[in-house]
């Protein structure tokens, strides 16, 4: 990269990344947990993905029964505290929080229940759940993050001896090396590793099956398989210049900044983030937190069809990120490094199947941007290579294929869930996935 | 009604019982067994075996049955509440009477719903008419339907008073004895008195009770209130076609009375009974609470009116980690654990002192402790200049600090302070001496003077203003 932005200091670094929702205190949780309602069937736990009982989880802390809401919490979701606070509760818990329909402001769910984890976590996490006496069955599950963790806890407590094998140095999948440090840090997601670890499951890092371990081999050894990889390879932008100096992929950037190891992370002076998911805000707001100088985001629909949260593009307008809507890159330009991207302006035509209107370039609206980095965020494809060699396993849309309410794919031995069944959604859905696999395989290995 | 239920939490609550058991939660009171000390009071959420048997399903321990008895008909509008500071239902009021279905059909329910909880308590709250083959006739069917003990309803002080039941009775302690008698000669289980608490003083019908042969006490019943007056109709708040009346008063805010009683009776020595408290028990906080002034089994009724029977899920595990958190491994090791610091006055350490210390770092300046300080307590609290830049403008806060030599200790600071841990009380005195008023009085020459006592206080550094 030619324009490396200065380096900050360790003060502004800590400054930039610092929690940006900073947790409740013990007297400001009790107002808070007094203030619900303590509804019955709630609104907040049907609109929870993972059926957390919430009100009932408020109440305890509201009791000063705080290690009894961490139980209720784990008894539906395994990755608790990860969820507490990465979880777009907007549109989840709290927006469907009774109070909304009062013109009054919800009750605080996300924050509650990160009162809850940091204070079990706090307290060395005494025992909860006693896993029940061995089944006799193993199972392995192929990737440590979110949704093989829930299927591997849910697993552990019902007997099973649990086996999980992790391509990176450490677990936790996306937990661990995908949300920005200013939501969660690598210790929440560790955390939460250690109690699954504390209920017996064995976790292998550096294990990548298919290289270091051969999937017949796991299908000997093991009775049930979950796959919870996740989707591996980062989609291109198919466009001249991908291949420059200070091309990056989103997640790999997003990755390195997680180490919290700020300085090691080089960012342009100027930096085009492609794509408007919420995986390009993270970007796009750490490269800013970072010391870039002109962040922006390139995307080829309006506003209206950009799949970032409302409230993740507030974040990022805030901090002074730009906005290229209808905007489509074509060329990267440069000789070496990444100088300029060139452009061209879309508008909207037909909708397409999904519909969302397509975007088609407007002939001769072609324009440079000088940037010093580029960083693609455009989605990820699964490794189907992988997938190829278990015989009946099925794919449908880029995702496997699953039964919805067993998790168990074409191949009856194996079960999936996370984002390589939902192409890429959040924690909270891996975590309800691994669960419900787990009693998928508890229900295909005991018949019932 | 559980269907939508996440399928999966009844594997982890298994799992979790197991892990409970470190913690033993079951009683005995006076040979009534049961697997935690939560039993339903008799009232509404007791009034049929559908309840009953949802209720155990949830947890818990036993359940006193809405009294049965007398034919009876209920009118509407029978509850009111007081609300505050927008929680709902501080405290409840009824009007309602004892159950309105009749004998026959309740004692067949009661006999069912034993049969299939055989492991928890079922205990048959009854209210007749004062002649004793009548009291004989229904011990003898209730102890036909196989249930574990019988409790006498003394306590409703609205309706059946004034047909000369309940409170009627509860009241006059001559009363209490005789109908104790009547069914304690009849009754071959454990029969427990519930008293009222509109007396002067509750021992003399707890001794009553046990003068009766009564097995235990349960207290309290509802307390007399009327609930409030409607400003724009003029009528009384709950309204029965334009007319009302006093009722039974009942909730969180009858918990400190309820304490107070069932504290007495447990200290008494003329009674020694096992006693049964109710009385604003919303959580295992308060459940403990009362435990710890001698109570062995605690009946609830509003918490569950308010919020239903799940409530049992966090009263036995909020209770159970408390006990594991201090050590304890059964509830006789907590029961009456608080009974020795109950005291007279007169016994109290008159040199015993502590001021108010205001920490300034968690300080937020609303000042409500000095205004409190200044009207309604003692002057000593003095205010200092602090400048604090609040959205780019400095104010001139007030920042509170005790002047301590001044302070008396009377801790009222400390009770408006809206931030925990800003406000304390702490300790001054050396904690060597100790000297209560009745100590005092026989040192100092009677009748004591002003003067004799100012002297005393002067000696100890307490100067009064």
């Amino acid at each position: 990269m030619k324009n490396i932005a200065p380096k900050l200091t360790s003060d502004q670094y800590e400054e930039n990344f610092a929690e940006i929702h900073p947790p409740l205190t013990p007297n400001s949780a009790t107002a808070e947990a007094q203030r619900c309602l303590y509804c019955y069937e709630s609104p907040c736990m049907k609109a929870c993905p993972t059926h957390i009982d919430i009100s009932t989880f408020i109440k305890k802390i509201a009791t000063g029964n705080v290690k009894g809401a961490a139980k209720t919490i784990l008894q539906s979701n395994w990755i608790a505290l990860t969820c507490a606070k990465a979880c777009p509760v907007d549109v989840l818990c709290e927006g469907a929080c009774v109070y909304n329909e009062r013109q009054e402001p919800p009750i605080q769910i996300g924050k509650l229940q990160r009162f809850a984890m940091d204070s079990y976590f706090q307290k060395g996490m005494p025992p909860l759940f006693s896993p029940a006496r061995k089944n006799g069955k193993s199972v392995a599950i192929i990737g440590a993050g979110p949704a093989g963790l829930a299927c591997a806890a849910e697993l552990a407590v019902m007997g099973y001896s649990v086996t999980m094998f992790e391509a990176k140095n450490m677990p936790g999948g996306l937990d661990t090396w995908g949300i920005a440090p200013y939501k969660v840090t690598q210790k929440d997601s560790l955390n939460e590793i250690k109690l699954v670890q504390s209920l017996g499951v064995d976790i292998k890092t550096n294990m990548r099956i298919g290289k270091d371990r051969g999937i017949d081999d796991l299908i000997q050894a093991y009775d049930a398989i979950f796959i919870g990889f996740g989707l591996g390879i980062a989609s291109n932008l198919e466009i001249p210049g991908e291949d420059l100096d200070g091309v990056v992929d989103a997640l790999d950037f997003i990755e390195k900044v997680t180490t919290r190891e700020w300085t090691s992370v080089d960012v342009g002076r100027r930096v085009a983030v492609i794509g408007a998911g919420n995986t390009a805000i993270d970007a796009v707001t750490e490269s800013r937190r970072l010391g870039a100088e002109q962040v922006m985001i390139i995307y080829r629909r309006s506003r209206t069809e950009m799949p970032a949260y409302d409230f993740e593009y507030e974040l990022a307008a805030n901090e002074g990120v730009f906005f290229h809507f209808l905007t489509a890159p074509v060329r990267i330009v440069g000789t070496k490094h990444v100088e300029a991207i060139e452009c061209v302006k879309m508008r909207l035509g037909k909708s397409d199947e999904d519909g969302r209107r397509r975007p088609e370039p407007i002939p001769g609206s072609e324009f440079q941007i000088p940037v010093d980095m580029v960083i693609k965020s455009v989605g990820q494809n699964i490794e189907a290579s992988f997938l190829s060699k278990i015989p009946g396993v099925k794919m449908s849309g880029g995702n496997v294929l699953v039964d919805p309410s067993s998790y168990q794919t074409g191949n009856p031995k194996f079960f999936a869930g996370g984002d390589c069944i939902n192409g890429g959604k959040e924690v909270v859905n891996a975590a309800y996935d691994g669960k419900q696999a787990a009693h998928g395989i508890d229900n295909f290995l005991f018949g019932r | 009604m559980m269907e939508s239920r996440p399928r999966t939490g009844s594997i982890i609550s298994f799992l979790v019982g197991r892990e409970d058991l470190m913690v033993d939660l079951s009683i005995d009171f006076a040979g009534i067994r049961s697997p935690n000390p939560f039993w339903l009071a008799s009232a509404p959420p007791t009034n049929s075996s559908y309840q009953v048997c949802k209720a155990f399903e949830h947890g818990w321990g036993g359940a006193v049955w809405k009294t049965i008895g007398e034919p009876v008909m209920n009118v509407v509008n029978r509850y009111g509440a007081v609300d505050y500071n927008g929680q709902k239902i501080l405290g409840i009021n009824n009007i309602e009477l004892i159950s309105d279905r009749s004998v026959d059909v309740n004692l067949k329910e009661i006999a069912e719903t034993k049969r299939l909880w055989p492991d928890r308590a079922v205990i048959v709250s009854l209210m007749v008419e004062s002649k004793r083959e009548t009291w004989h006739d229904i011990v003898q069917r209730t102890i036909d339907t196989g249930c574990d003990a019988i409790e006498l309803n003394y306590g409703c002080p609205h309706g059946m008073s004034e047909r000369g039941m309940g409170a009627a009775v509860g009241q006059v302690p001559e009363y209490c004895t005789m109908i104790t008698e009547w069914v304690t000669e009849a009754s071959t289980i454990p029969v427990l008195v519930k008293l009222t608490p509109n007396v002067a003083d509750i021992r003399y019908p707890g001794r009553a009770a046990k003068k009766g042969g009564a097995d235990g006490i349960s207290l309290i019943n509802t307390i007399n209130t009327i609930m409030g007056v409607d400003l724009d109709t003029l009528e009384l708040k709950p309204s029965i076609d334009g007319k009302g009346g006093h009722g039974g008063y009942a909730g969180p805010a009858v918990k400190p009375i309820a304490l107070n009683m069932v504290s007495q009776l447990a200290v008494d020595s003329e009674i020694g009974l096992p006693i049964s408290a109710m009385g604003g028990v919303s959580t295992w906080r308060d459940a403990l609470e009362f435990i710890l002034l001698g109570a062995t089994s605690i009946q609830v009724c509003t918490a569950v009116m308010h919020y239903g029977f799940r409530i049992i899920d966090d009263m036995m595990e909020g209770m159970t980690n408390w006990m594991e958190e201090k050590g304890y491994s059964n509830l006789n090791e907590v029961r009456g654990k608080s009974l020795k610091c109950i005291t007279d006055f007169g016994s109290l350490n008159l040199l015993y002192k502590a001021v108010a210390r205001i920490d300034e770092s968690k300080c937020i300046q609303c000042n409500l402790c000095t205004i409190a300080c200044d009207d309604g307590a003692h002057q000593c609290i003095d205010v200092l200049p602090k400048p604090k830049e609040v959205n780019g403008s400095v104010l001139n806060l007030n920042q509170p600090q005790v002047r301590e030599e001044d302070c008396v200790g009377c801790r009222l600071c400390f009770l408006v302070c809206p931030v925990d841990g800003c406000i304390s009380m702490v300790r001054v005195d050396n904690g060597k001496e100790t000297i209560s008023w009745n100590e005092l009085m026989r040192q100092l020459p009677q009748p004591v003077t002003w003067e004799a006592l100012r002297q005393f206080q002067h000696k100890h550094g307490i100067e009064i203003h």
